[in-house]
């Protein structure tokens, strides 16, 4: 065949093999079918580590009660005992190194999470007591009188 | 037209060999290939959400932007809290305020007030990323950022995800997003740093009313996957076959 067939071919050819090197380079070693199969599975293996590595911030209460013993009895003996105490205390991370101190969220949206009265009569938020917040005592935090470890009426501060 | 036998039996050798090519192309798989197409048999991450129990405290969508550091002002978060309410006329108002990242105070959606009497149903729906079996959104993506684990949770790789938004659009259930900070498409895993761990998700612990729970599918002693096999159990936008993994109680058909 003549070079104006040939030529172009081998233009070609070497840009085949310039992506292939490239690709070789550019991909990383790792990546491959590593899940059920080429449509769901296909990916860097290393990313399911890197995930798992993702630091842990809610420890969880029996993390609490390793040092605050008597505020989780406190809080587990009360209406209040299905609370995480982070939920109000706000996430431990690596307390008590870092942070120092827990950043204790005591304002009234919190209480009103729950405690707002909404009309819902196929979910159980209607069993618990709700206040009008605008009505109730507005602009007092809820924990100058009601202690949210022992939230008992009979109780109150 | 003429045929000699000679033509006719190189056509028929011709013909056949064509015809059984593209059986070569279907090969044996190694005894290790087998098990890997059938994933590991021992786990597969499922979810219970009993929308009877949820009251919308939405600690759980607080608990989530923390634990996974999806910026807590912005309009984007892993997992939400919808309220609904279904009135006599027959209208269904729905509404999610920032995600209820602060939960439901307000009895009024968007403004808009409604007199008890007139209300039929009224109730709240947890959301978050179902880990389909079929999971259309790892279909979609054109470099490989997306992928199912053989444990069953759908993870993107923040390396590789190159941003181009095809997963957020083939998501039928909307819980993809586009990160703010890492410039990636972001959305729910699980929390699969905390299961690998042992954990449970950081919203399944700081729900206090046992609305969430996560299970392994594939332990039938496990008590959450025993209310999924024996109990009455929905999931949603079923009729696009993406074979979700997150079983609801309660569901309503309003819900959408």
């Amino acid at each position: 065949m003549n070079n104006h067939i040939w030529r172009p071919l081998y233009v070609v050819l070497v840009i085949i093999a310039f992506f292939l090197v490239l690709r070789y380079f550019l991909v990383p070693q790792d990546f491959g079918v590593h899940g059920v199969n080429f449509t769901y599975g296909y990916h860097r293996a290393g990313d399911i580590n890197d995930w798992q590595a993702v630091p842990i911030k809610y420890r969880g209460r029996e993390f609490c009660n390793e040092c605050h013993p008597d505020n989780a009895a406190a809080n587990a003996s009360s209406k209040h005992a299905a609370i995480q105490c982070e939920n109000c205390h706000g996430p431990a991370f690596d307390h008590p190194e870092a942070p120092e101190k827990l950043i204790l969220d005591t304002s009234r949206d919190l209480c009103l999470r729950c405690h707002a009265a909404l009309h819902t009569p196929s979910s159980q938020r209607s069993l618990i007591k709700g206040i009008d917040p605008d009505t109730h005592n507005p602009a007092i935090p809820c924990s100058d009188c009601h202690n949210p470890h022992k939230p008992d009426l009979e109780d109150m501060q | 037209m003429r045929c000699s036998r000679r033509d006719l039996l190189a056509m028929a050798l011709t013909t056949t060999a064509a015809a059984i090519l593209p059986v070569t192309a279907f090969r044996f798989l190694s005894q290790a290939e087998v098990k890997v197409a059938l994933a590991d048999p021992a786990l597969r991450w499922g979810f219970l959400v009993d929308t009877e129990k949820c009251v919308g405290c939405g600690l759980c969508v607080k608990a989530c932007k923390l634990e996974n550091e999806t910026p807590y002002d912005a309009p984007v978060t892993r997992t939400w809290v919808e309220r609904y309410i279904i009135t006599k006329d027959d209208q269904t108002h729905i509404d999610s305020p920032r995600a209820a990242r602060d939960g439901f105070t307000d009895p009024r959606i968007r403004g808009e007030a409604f007199d008890p009497a007139e209300v039929t149903k009224s109730f709240f729906v947890p959301k978050l990323c179902n880990q389909c079996d079929s999971p259309p959104c790892v279909q979609v993506c054109p470099v490989g950022a997306t992928y199912q684990t053989l444990d069953g949770v759908v993870l993107i790789d923040r390396k590789w995800c190159i941003g181009c938004g095809y997963c957020i659009m083939a998501c039928p259930y909307g819980v993809r997003f586009f990160h703010p900070v890492h410039k990636v498409a972001e959305k729910c895993n699980f929390c699969y740093h905390r299961i690998s761990q042992g954990l449970k998700p950081a919203c399944v612990q700081a729900c206090p009313f046992g609305a969430r729970e996560i299970c392994n599918l594939k332990d039938a002693n496990d008590p959450i996957t025993r209310i999924i096999m024996t109990q009455r159990v929905a999931v949603t936008k079923d009729e696009y076959g993406t074979k979700p993994q997150v079983f609801y109680i309660g569901l309503d058909r309003n819900v959408r």
